[in-house]
């Protein structure tokens, strides 16, 4: 295609020329275009060289700083761990109680507990308390072993695990039945004389009171609120609950109900972190 | 000239139209000639607006500098006004408005912010008359890039890149200070005691000033500037740019024996309006994208003209229907001038609007999430709000929450709500949760609203400041 004469002289063509007239004009990009293009190329190479890049056999080159991106995470986790040592050193020396009166320390709590209740508590009690089925609220004022800060802690702690008996071998099926709509109707303040009469005669006051309103010793449910431990209150949920009991291993049925302990997996400091988080769902007492 | 397009070219012909069109991508350098005239003072009177930009920062307001936008700590202070991000709308619109404002002034007049306004064009004409000043006029200019080394020269570059160096110092520290108090710049300048932020935004906008106007000039109008390209869709036939009176001038034709040859037109091929050029575009070829509008070459056509004896303006404010003879479409009739004003008129609306409307407090409510409510053992049911208290004073405040609703009417709210310290210029949030018997909800949903009133027993309560939010109270109805 290149002719040894151009036909076509002082056009500043490359010498390309189809079908006799037709040829490439030769159009370079801006100057400034092709400099920045070499500088580019250079910096290429002087990033190599600065920054970590090259990749050896088992290794890469270090770079002349000696930066590399997980030094840069935990100076930022150091200067993190700075910010939060004051309060952290606070929370060491405090108990739970104090943290909470603490206006400072709950701010913190509330701040920074988040994570540690998501990673630890949310799976079964659900973001922000919500609870889930089968699994209790945190955020509402009914607690089985006590709503306030001591207890709470005690209950993060060394876990809980409440026992019921299954009743379905002791009573018969209609006393069941009988006892179920009396707890229901509890809740909606219905009177039912047969109910109370059963409740006082199988001594289901032993466990959940005289008043049927639970005994936080034992973590007995309160009865007459329209809070339900397992299920959403319906005569079936009750009566299942009353023939199967909880944790009774004598009966295959059994709800099985265990808050376990995590004493051994959390340190003290976080255990009151999270005792503090859990009161101020807006049911501790 | 009068085709504009012709789709029965030749391809001798095509190549012949490539081969005239000479675009410089830099190769070539631009030496303009400084000329007096009209648009030059002009252009120093509309230059003089950057003179608020070096010395703005200077003014003081009360304890703090007049304009100042704080990044650290998110305020922009503008005189009395203080605007948090919370505002930052207001900021959207003023930047709306001025978008708009470069439309309707283009679509009217052209590139008027190009040749009279641009730090580019006005960096580059500061930089240009220090090397006439040190390096004399083109054609000694030319020589001197030409010669060959020697201490003269040397001395000359040196003494030009040096006052070009300083200039560029002076935008850099110039700038940083709109970011951080200017008397403490400075000091620290001289104590070589600068932060790492603002040494690299000097750093970047020293050598950042020192290509761009020393050595790129036109070429970053050309190849960088985007407004250049946007431009040629905001000018129309009905604008009003510096034009070649084509039908005037040509055709063109040298002056034999110091009059016009019979038959050609006015223009003399002199070259002048490409010799001041300050992107070395040849006006008369008609409107280009080189052109930045600055009308420098009618200075220089016209002084050209009254020594020939011959009216001025063979290169004018035209239109291309004016230089063409045609009727002009009237301003009111242009519907770009009616959608550009009605936007104009709108953000400029927002913006009073906002800063008129800014309050001193501001209450912002979260409802939370999760769980949405929850049934508590008296049977009462209760919601958790996150509230947000901005205090834009520049004193720290006290203030008590308070909740009311028109449809409940025993609404319960404990948490912490009395004398709640509202920090100045923050945002401060409490936890406060709201209660009612179940009984009483007859929705799903009901309205509620939260109010904060400062404690402050020396005010009357029209002088206590005040702020409410809407929010909703949710439960379940049975």
């Amino acid at each position: 295609m290149t002719d040894k004469k151009n036909p076509f002289p002082g056009e500043d063509n490359t010498g390309h020329i189809w079908d006799d007239n037709l040829r490439e004009l030769n159009n370079p990009p801006p100057r400034w275009w092709m400099i920045s293009l070499w500088a580019s190329i250079a910096f290429f190479f002087a990033y190599g060289f600065i920054y970590p890049m090259y990749p050896l056999i088992t290794d890469a080159t270090a770079g002349l700083t000696g930066w590399t991106s997980i030094g840069e995470y935990k100076e930022g986790l150091a200067e993190l761990d700075k910010i939060r040592k004051p309060f952290e050193d606070k929370i060491k020396k405090k108990t739970s109680k104090e943290i909470l009166t603490d206006k400072d320390l709950s701010k913190y709590v509330e701040a920074s507990g988040k994570v540690l209740f998501g990673d630890n508590c949310a799976a079964c009690h659900g973001t922000g308390g919500a609870g889930g089925p089968d699994y209790p609220i945190l955020a509402d004022d009914d607690w089985l072993y006590g709503g306030n800060i001591e207890t709470i802690e005690q209950t993060i702690t060394n876990g809980r695990k409440g026992i019921m008996t299954a009743h379905g071998k002791m009573l018969k099926e209609d006393e069941i039945m009988t006892l179920s709509s009396y707890v229901v109707g509890l809740s909606n303040s219905k009177k039912n004389e047969a109910g109370a009469k059963l409740f006082q005669e199988k001594a289901c006051f032993a466990c959940h009171g005289a008043d049927a309103k639970g005994m936080t010793v034992l973590g007995s449910a309160n009865l007459t609120d329209g809070i339900w431990r397992f299920g959403n209150g319906t005569i079936d949920d009750v009566k299942q609950t009353i023939s199967h009991g909880v944790n009774d291993v004598s009966d295959k049925k059994t709800r099985m109900a265990e808050m376990p302990r995590f004493k051994d997996r959390l340190s003290k400091d976080d255990i009151k972190k999270l005792a503090v988080y859990v009161h101020m769902f807006g049911g501790g007492k | 000239m009068t085709k504009i397009t012709d789709n029965n070219k030749t391809i001798e012909e095509i190549y012949a139209d490539v081969h005239e069109v000479h675009i410089n991508t830099g190769e070539q350098k631009i030496f303009t000639k400084r000329i007096a005239g009209k648009f030059r003072k002009l252009k120093w009177l509309a230059s003089s607006i950057w003179l608020l930009f070096f010395f703005g920062s200077y003014l003081r307001w009360g304890d703090r500098q007049a304009v100042l936008f704080d990044i650290p700590n998110r305020q922009f202070h503008i005189f009395e006004l203080t605007i948090l991000p919370q505002d930052f709308w207001i900021l959207a619109l003023l930047l709306l408005f001025f978008a708009i404002l470069l439309a309707v002034v283009t679509a009217l007049a052209g590139r008027v912010y190009c040749g009279f306004f641009c730090f580019q064009t006005i960096w580059t004409d500061i930089f240009t008359l220090i090397e006439t000043k040190i390096e004399g006029n083109p054609s000694q200019q030319k020589k001197l890039a030409n010669a060959s080394f020697s201490f003269k020269k040397f001395y000359k570059l040196s003494l030009k890149y040096f006052l070009w160096l300083i200039i560029s110092i002076f935008t850099g520290i110039s700038f940083v200070a709109w970011f951080y108090d200017v008397y403490i710049l400075w000091s620290d300048v001289f104590l070589l005691n600068l932060g790492t932020a603002s040494f690299t935004t000097i750093a970047l906008f020293t050598v950042g000033t020192f290509i761009l106007a020393g050595f790129m000039r036109e070429q970053t109008c050309f190849w960088l500037c985007p407004y250049a390209r946007i431009q040629a869709v905001m000018v129309d036939k009905n604008s009003i740019v510096p034009s070649y009176d084509v039908l005037r001038g040509e055709p063109r034709g040298r002056l034999k024996k110091g009059d016009l040859v019979e038959g050609n037109g006015h223009c003399i091929e002199c070259k002048q309006c490409i010799a001041v050029c300050p992107t070395g575009v040849d006006i008369r070829a008609g409107q280009q994208e080189g052109c930045i509008m600055c009308a420098l070459c009618i200075d220089a056509c016209d002084e050209i003209m009254q020594k020939i004896g011959k009216p001025t303006g063979l290169i004018k404010y035209d239109s291309w229907e004016g230089i063409m003879g045609h009727d002009e479409v009237p301003i009111l009739k242009r519907a770009r001038f009616w959608v550009y004003n009605l936007v104009l008129l709108l953000s400029i609306f927002g913006i009073i609007y906002g800063l008129s409307s800014q309050d001193a407090l501001e209450l912002k409510v979260l409802h939370a999430r999760q769980p949405l409510y929850v049934l508590q053992s008296d049977g009462s049911i209760q919601n958790r709000y996150t509230l947000k208290i901005l205090n834009k004073k520049t004193k720290d405040i006290y203030v008590d929450v308070r909740v009311d609703s028109d449809i409940l009417k025993d609404l319960k709210i404990k948490g912490e709500i009395k004398n709640i310290k509202a920090e100045a210029g923050r945002v401060t949030s409490t936890t406060v949760f709201v209660s009612t018997d179940k009984k009483n909800l007859t929705q799903k949903s009901t309205d509620i609203k939260f109010s904060i009133i400062e404690v402050n027993t020396k005010k009357t309560a029209t002088e206590m400041m005040k702020s409410f939010r809407k929010s909703i109270f949710l439960g379940k109805v049975n």
